[in-house]
């Protein structure tokens, strides 16, 4: 079983939360061209080790967060930086 | 008594036959190296004089230079050899596996064979690959225990049967075999399915596909093998591409858009080559990355599991997508179980406890009567997802790198049609029409081509 620590509610099953994905810079949509747009919305970086990602905690807080996770090993540290914003209404 | 003399004088005539085919055992010059034809015949003569089979294909010293290198030994990489070699006459090819031939995905897929999916362009495709199927066994001397048993899809919602009804239709334009039928008529077809009103999730309906089936993944693999190796093709196994060269890319190293490959790195040396196909699947970000392309894949794991053997008594694939479940049963009686994949992206092929618990509770669900089987084994592979559930084919923006990639949970059904085309794709420097609609430009030009049959289960 995966435990995802979410940072507030603590240690909870994958189960219990969303996977939203990796963590991309979102760009201006209005400056960004159709091609930077869709770069965005579908070119993965899918690397073996440590990911940025955003997941949401549906069952708990509610709230959507950013965590780093070893995709090899599936283990988790916070990201460096508290900008647990990413992707949503937090 | 009869029985006894009648095989015993058989194996006289079946070890002349033998020796009729294959010359003998005995003086075949330069060939002698070469595999025997598997035969009935064969099989009796090697049973009763004890002979041992000889290689499938040879082990060779890897070479400083080749025409074309593809990276993965899976169905897609050998069969894309296979037919460089035979349509094309292209011989001069290097498969290449950091493991033993088969143990990716092709050794881990669930084996069901289908062509009922839901875009024209996915239909003509994957039906090409089911006609390659049938005719497998004989092209490639292996028995393949290819079953076109019938694959059902259940709908358990209103939506899902509408679904399935959208299906049928499609299938029945393009020619495919596919229909929506009732529970009775699913009963007959699949005894054990409860398909009673009171059961948690109620069967309304099934897809039926009666061409579809099953086929034994680990003979596929090796015939392709065999095939290519008999043809000139070098087979590498134990040999890891650590990085792709290329020149006069955007990127750094000279990788990346504009760039043109030059050869590869191998933990057993570098290859000189013009022409890299990454044929990989759970990797194929990480192949793509040493030539500096970006791929729009990620890599998820798919578990499945299989019972202990028991008396045959399921003879059609039967999948649920609502429960996310595919259940069939091999010849040799194991129920073989297959899930959607895990819900985040992941590289870790290990098995997990709530898999096999949601898995046997839906199981239950559908098949009441099977709650005292016990299951073997469990395992994972992994998957390459593409955003819109379609593989990513043919030329990528660095020169001589090609993708047969983003093969999701639908990569071994498309083994054969893969292989063929890539194939074409390589000899004539041109995209095969069928492919077309799969080349990674379609992300950037933002024409997805959206399987929503793709895998039966999970979305």
């Amino acid at each position: 079983m995966l435990l995802v620590p979410c940072p507030h509610c603590g240690p909870r099953n994958a189960t219990d939360l969303r996977y939203v994905g990796e963590a991309h810079p979102r760009p201006d949509p209005g400056t960004a061209s159709i091609e930077e747009w869709r770069a965005y919305l579908y070119l993965e970086r899918n690397p073996a080790g440590w990911l940025r990602e955003t997941w949401y905690c549906r069952s708990g807080c509610r709230r959507y967060f950013t965590l780093e996770r070893n995709t090899a090993t599936n283990e988790f540290r916070q990201p460096a930086l508290p900008g647990n914003k990413v992707g949503g209404r937090a | 008594m009869s029985v006894v003399s009648a095989a015993r004088s058989g194996l006289r005539s079946a070890a002349a036959a033998l020796a009729a085919t294959t010359g003998g055992s005995g003086e075949r010059g330069p060939k002698r190296s070469r595999p025997a034809r598997y035969s009935a015949a064969g099989l009796i003569a090697r049973g009763a004089s004890g002979r041992t089979w000889p290689r499938a294909w040879r082990e060779l010293p890897l070479q400083r230079s080749y025409d074309v290198v593809i990276i993965g030994g899976g169905v897609h990489g050998l069969a894309t050899a296979y037919y460089l070699a035979t349509n094309h006459g292209i011989t001069d090819v290097a498969v290449l596996d950091k493991s033993y031939l088969g143990s990716g995905g092709s050794g881990r897929n669930t084996a069901i064979i289908r062509s009922n999916y839901l875009t024209p362009e996915g239909i003509a495709f994957y039906d090409r690959s089911l006609q390659l199927y049938r005719t497998m066994a004989v092209d490639l001397n292996i028995n393949v225990m290819f079953s076109q048993r019938g694959h059902l899809t259940l709908a358990h919602t209103d939506a899902a049967l509408r679904t399935m009804r959208w299906r049928a239709e499609v299938n029945k334009l393009q020619g495919v075999d596919s229909r929506v039928i009732d529970p009775a008529t699913i009963e007959r077809l699949a005894p054990g399915l409860d398909v009673s009103s009171r059961a948690r999730y109620p069967i309304l309906g099934a897809l039926y596909h009666p061409p579809g089936g099953i086929v034994r993944h680990d003979a596929v693999v090796w015939g392709y093998a065999r095939g290519a190796d008999r043809r000139g093709v070098e087979l590498h196994q134990r040999t890891e591409v650590t990085d792709i060269v290329v020149e006069g890319g955007d990127g750094p190293d000279g990788k990346g858009p504009g760039g043109r490959v030059t050869g590869v790195r191998t933990n057993r040396g570098d290859i000189a080559t013009p022409i890299v196909v990454n044929c990989t699947a759970g990797w194929a970000t990480l192949v793509a990355d040493m030539a500096g392309v970006e791929l729009p894949i990620s890599t998820r794991p798919l578990q499945a599991a299989v019972t202990e053997p028991v008396k045959v008594f399921l003879p059609t694939v039967v999948v649920s997508g609502s429960l996310h479940v595919y259940v069939s049963q091999t010849d040799r009686g194991e129920l073989v179980f297959g899930a959607s994949v895990d819900p985040y992206n992941n590289y870790s092929v290990r098995g997990s406890l709530e898999f096999t618990e949601e898995l046997a509770s839906h199981v239950l669900a559908l098949m009441p009567g099977l709650s005292k089987m016990r299951l073997l084994r469990q395992w994972a592979g992994l998957c390459d997802m593409t955003p819109d559930y379609s593989p990513v084919m043919g030329f990528t923006p660095v020169g001589g790198f090609l993708c047969d990639v983003g093969w999701g949970t639908y990569g071994f059904k498309a083994g054969p049609v893969s292989g063929e085309t890539m194939a074409e794709c390589i000899a004539t420097d041109q995209t095969p029409k069928l492919i077309a609609p799969f080349a990674l430009s379609r992300f950037a030009a933002g024409r997805l081509v959206g399987e929503k049959g793709a895998a039966a289960v999970g979305h």
